[in-house]
């Protein structure tokens, strides 16, 4: 079974050759195994201790649940167990070599998880007067400056939520921008290799979606890009560095040309880190660019979120921004909450309240932390780890576009052609030498793509010892030894897994056994 | 720089292995007029305890929810976070993992997903639940869209007694799409009438409850009234621990609850971040937005989860996707999952008791002084107040006195004059007798 990429997503029927003991317990050493959390209560059992209610006049209105809901009953000690024996089944930047290209998994500060659970901050409530929440405010303004000059942007929107929230955000701008101007424009360039949450947002901003095709060294073909632009083409979408690792080196002229047409340039800034200090996109002529505070600047990625995605925009788009936003009087800061006055041409609102505080807090002490050098510093030695793993492994895989890369080397699948190994099993051939794998299958313009990001947080031997393990793989591939990968991982806690299965016949939730009598574990009427 | 662990001989050696002779060759393919050749105009880099320093002189500025009276709600409630949560979220192996996309190595998180999507499903009284979304607002939004996808009609018609953040983010979130939203008027007095406005074209009906006010509404008649238009009912939760006590929505007949998690978990910090809830019904899951995780086994048999139906999903989808999301809200729903787990049952259900006497007591005490009436008749934790005076003045008099006395309804609700003197007031398990009585003490001095 193959999905849409050509990545097989159930496990080839192989023997496993692995000296299987099995344990009376199913655990092995250090390997801990935790039941679901449903299947370890015990009624009656309680992990919180609380006051016991006092007794009063209920103003329920008589809507009282009168089902149990089914949740088990633990005790603090199994719960910290239950969620420590899942922690160990991960795999994390702080235990190893995370090299996921387009992701920037770099080291997360500890100074960072400190700062943003201080009391009168962690704690702060955000419907405080505002006349109570100075440093709260002062923290947001501070950050949007950094944000302003890292990027030489007059204005950013802060609310965003994540990636791409802010594509949404930028977008959204771009569209009332038009609109101001009586302009129903219609269609949103996007280049081939754009990630794929460029095209979604575009969708949602009601525009129509055309694909640019990339010329052969991964840049986006400007003639075919001139060829599309006309009246009703309201903006391009352009990753920068893009997702093949490489700077668009044509991007002051697309800038121009877009705007000649009438348009804007959205820049997605999942890719910032490559440019810190070096190159301001201000300076590229964009009109409107996210930053995912969780990539470049480290407020962690946490399996999956959350996110902050602060947009950065132009004199032209600043005016349409949503609410709500930061201000500086003679009184103080104060914060612009509705759609009226300053903010009367704001597009709107995008999420509740005033943003993602604890990842501007987090992103802040980052800032300060490394300062205008350490910025610079930063882009120069992810980049110069990216060619560093680029120039080793140069022997061994295949670079579609060959010569200097950006953040992250890109490799296509041409070296494993004909040994019975896909990228995939190479990947989980990794896992096995307790590497974590690269992006896999992504950007998909390239065949069976390989993207490793190392960023600028990996040492020099980290880095070897990864080109050596690489090289060893490819070797070892070629050398006619394909079970070993297609029975891989050996290693982790789970072998392969049935994806096809797991979609086929989805189970989302668990659900109590049918006779199970249990007081407080049978499920409520809906199941 | 601490954080970097490259000497400046090993750059060199680096840049010799590579074969180019500068760190600037990297960037050759910057245009020249563009690159930057000095420092960003921004302070240098500073050590771990200057930075502390910073952010604890920033903090000093503010006024803490923790060290004083406390009544703020409106859609963020304060509630004690335990200590377990809050350590295992910071364990390595949960901080500072990527999203699972290889499950073999990432189970931790993909089980605690899944248990989070069970225990979302519990206690909304619905069949499923997604891996999160950014917060409730956005839920809430998402959901109308899913409504107009599984309608396939246009139009949502929204409660005038909707959080209105959650009204204006639904609003934005469409004004470009083909689908338009209809926000009715607030009504101070409940039972909002929504007949005149169901009919054969409205793809759903979007209620709160409790609403923003705090009233507890059954919306089991209009449910029904939804289902025989064809139309479906979101229902918005934003104080998620009243589901311990009250009726859930899925029992009432909603079709998609959307919520807010931060109650359960989730410390305030401004506003963000917090964690969206999305249930539905199985029969829906196919338009449902965001990350799924999803039961299956691995080639040895073992019981496992993945990441699941992401042929929904934009990485693969593009423009076709349900929805542009492509992150959940990670730590918050993980730390939702483990205070959930630490109540449990009893303790969920003791939990939301607790709130429901405290905000009772509280109602009690000012219902006593004079000029001040409650507005609703029912409440969870949190009902709204009219003031003998304006709202806002009487809140930045009470926060002179280091007291946090409510939110003014006109902060939400602006150019409303006949909303002016109203208060919204929450009462939660952090609040002592103490509490009440300095909130009590100062409100009689100041009105």
């Amino acid at each position: 079974m193959l999905n849409n990429k050509g990545r097989p997503t159930q496990p080839a029927a192989v023997d496993s050759t692995d000296p299987q003991m099995e344990t009376f317990t199913g655990n092995k050493g250090l390997e801990l195994e935790s039941p679901l959390i449903f299947e370890q209560g015990v009624p009656g059992r309680i992990g919180v201790d609380m006051a016991e209610p006092e007794t009063v006049k209920s103003r329920l209105g008589g809507l009282d649940r009168k089902d149990p809901i089914g949740m088990p009953d633990l005790s603090e000690p199994q719960v910290l167990r239950h969620f420590v024996r899942l922690s160990r089944q991960n795999y994390a930047i702080d235990s190893g070599f995370y090299p996921l290209g387009s992701c920037t998994m770099k080291h997360n500060p500890r100074i960072n998880e400190k700062v943003a659970r201080l009391v009168g901050l962690g704690d702060l409530h955000p419907m405080q007067p505002t006349s109570t929440v100075q440093g709260a405010l002062e923290i947001i303004d501070s950050l949007a400056h950094w944000l302003k000059t890292i990027t030489g942007m007059p204005a950013v929107a802060m609310s965003p939520a994540a990636g791409a929230h802010g594509e949404l955000c930028g977008v959204m701008a771009i569209r009332a921008a038009h609109e101001a101007r009586g302009e129903a424009r219609t269609r949103i360039l996007v280049p081939e290799s754009a990630h794929g949450t460029n095209p979604a947002t575009a969708a949602l901003c009601g525009y129509k979606v055309e694909a640019v095709p990339a010329r052969k060294d991964g840049r986006m073909d400007l003639d075919a890009f001139a060829a599309k632009l006309g009246p009703d083409v309201a903006g391009v979408m352009l990753t920068n560095p893009n997702t093949c690792g490489l700077f668009e080196t044509d991007v002051k002229k697309i800038a121009d040309l877009v705007h000649e047409a009438g348009g804007y340039f959205y820049c997605d800034g999942a890719n910032l880190n490559a440019i810190l200090g070096r190159v301001r996109p201000g300076d590229l002529g964009v009109d409107a660019m996210h930053i995912n505070l969780h990539k470049t600047f480290s407020t962690p990625h946490g399996g999956g979120g959350p996110g902050s995605g602060p947009v950065v925009l132009s004199d032209a788009l600043a005016p349409f921004a949503p609410v709500p936003f930061v201000t500086r009087g003679k009184e103080g800061f104060d914060l612009v909450e509705q759609t009226e006055g300053a903010a009367q041409q704001s597009f709107g609102r995008m999420k509740g309240f005033h943003g993602q505080m604890g990842m501007f807090i987090r992103a802040l002490a980052y800032m300060q932390s490394h300062g205008a050098d350490g910025l610079r510093q930063i882009a120069e030695d992810a980049v110069l780890n990216a060619n560093y793993v680029r120039v080793g492994l140069q022997d061994k895989l295949h670079s579609p576009f060959p010569g200097i890369c950006m953040h992250e080397a890109l490799f296509d699948d041409s070296t494993l052609k004909g040994t019975g190994v896909t990228t995939l099993d190479l990947a989980k051939a990794m896992i096995d030498e307790g590497y974590h794998p690269m992006t896999m299958y992504f950007p998909l313009v390239v065949h069976g793509a390989m993207l490793i990001e190392p960023t600028e947080s990996e040492s020099r031997q980290t880095l070897d010892l990864f080109i050596g393990a690489m090289s060893h793989l490819l070797e070892k591939a070629k050398a006619g030894e394909a079970d070993d990968f297609l029975t891989a991982p050996h290693f982790a806690p789970r072998r392969r897994l049935d994806e096809t299965g797991a979609a086929r016949n989805p189970v989302l939730r668990w659900t109590a056994p049918e006779n199970s009598d249990k007081e407080g574990t049978a499920l409520s009427a809906a199941s | 720089m601490r954080y970097m662990p490259h000497t400046a001989e090993e750059r060199q050696e680096m840049l010799v292995k590579i074969g180019v002779s500068s760190v600037d060759d990297l960037f050759a393919d910057i245009p020249q007029e563009a690159r930057l050749d000095g420092l960003l105009d921004l302070p240098l880099h500073e050590s771990e305890m200057t930075v502390e320093r910073n952010f604890r002189t920033l903090a000093a500025k503010n006024l803490s929810p923790y060290m004083t009276p406390c009544f703020l709600g409106a859609g963020a409630y304060q509630h004690h976070v335990p200590s377990v949560a809050d350590h295992i979220i910071q364990r390595s192996e949960f901080l500072t993992s990527y999203t699972p996309y290889q499950p073999e190595i990432s189970q931790g998180t993909l089980q605690a997903l899944f248990e989070f999507q069970t225990q979302v499903a519990m206690i909304t009284g619905m069949e499923v639940a997604n891996a999160s979304m950014y917060d409730g607002a956005t839920s809430c939004a998402e959901a109308v869209l899913m409504a107009c996808r599984v309608t396939r009609r246009k139009k949502a018609v929204v409660s005038g007694n909707l959080h209105p953040h959650y009204r204006d983010v639904t609003r934005t979130t469409l004004q470009f799409t083909e689908f338009e939203t209809k926000n009715l008027p607030p009504v101070l007095e409940g039972n909002e009438d929504f007949d005149e406005h169901i009919g054969s074209d409205i793809a759903c009906v979007v209620v709160q409850n409790p609403d923003f006010f705090g009233r507890v509404q059954d919306f089991t008649a209009l449910a029904d009234k939804c289902h025989e238009a064809g139309a479906l009912l979101i229902v918005v939760v934003n104080e998620v621990v009243s589901l311990g006590a009250i009726i859930p929505p899925g029992d009432m007949g909603a079709d998609i609850v959307a919520g807010e998690g931060q109650s359960i978990g989730v410390p305030l910090s401004f506003g963000g971040p917090y964690v969206g809830l999305l249930a539905t019904r199985q029969k829906f899951v196919r338009q449902m937005p965001g990350r799924l995780c999803g039961q299956t086994v691995d080639q040895d048999g073992k019981r496992g989860f993945v990441l699941t139906l992401s042929t929904r999903e934009q990485h693969i989808r593009r423009e076709k996707a349900t929805s542009n999301i492509c992150t959940n809200a990670g730590l918050c729903s993980l730390t939702f999952t483990i205070h959930m787990s630490l109540l449990g049952e009893t303790g969920f259900a003791k939990l939301a008791k607790l709130n429901h006497s405290q905000a009772v007591t509280l109602a009690e005490k000012l219902e006593a002084i004079d000029g001040i009436e409650i507005v609703n008749d029912t409440f969870f934790n949190e009902f709204t107040v009219r003031l003998s005076g304006d709202a806002s003045s009487i809140v930045e008099k009470l926060a002179a006195k280091d007291i946090l006395g409510g939110v003014p309804v006109s902060r939400l609700i602006p150019d409303n004059p006949d909303m002016s003197d109203l208060l919204l007031v929450a009462a939660t398990e952090t609040c002592s007798l103490s509490d009440m009585d300095q909130f009590v003490a100062a409100l009689k001095e100041v009105l």
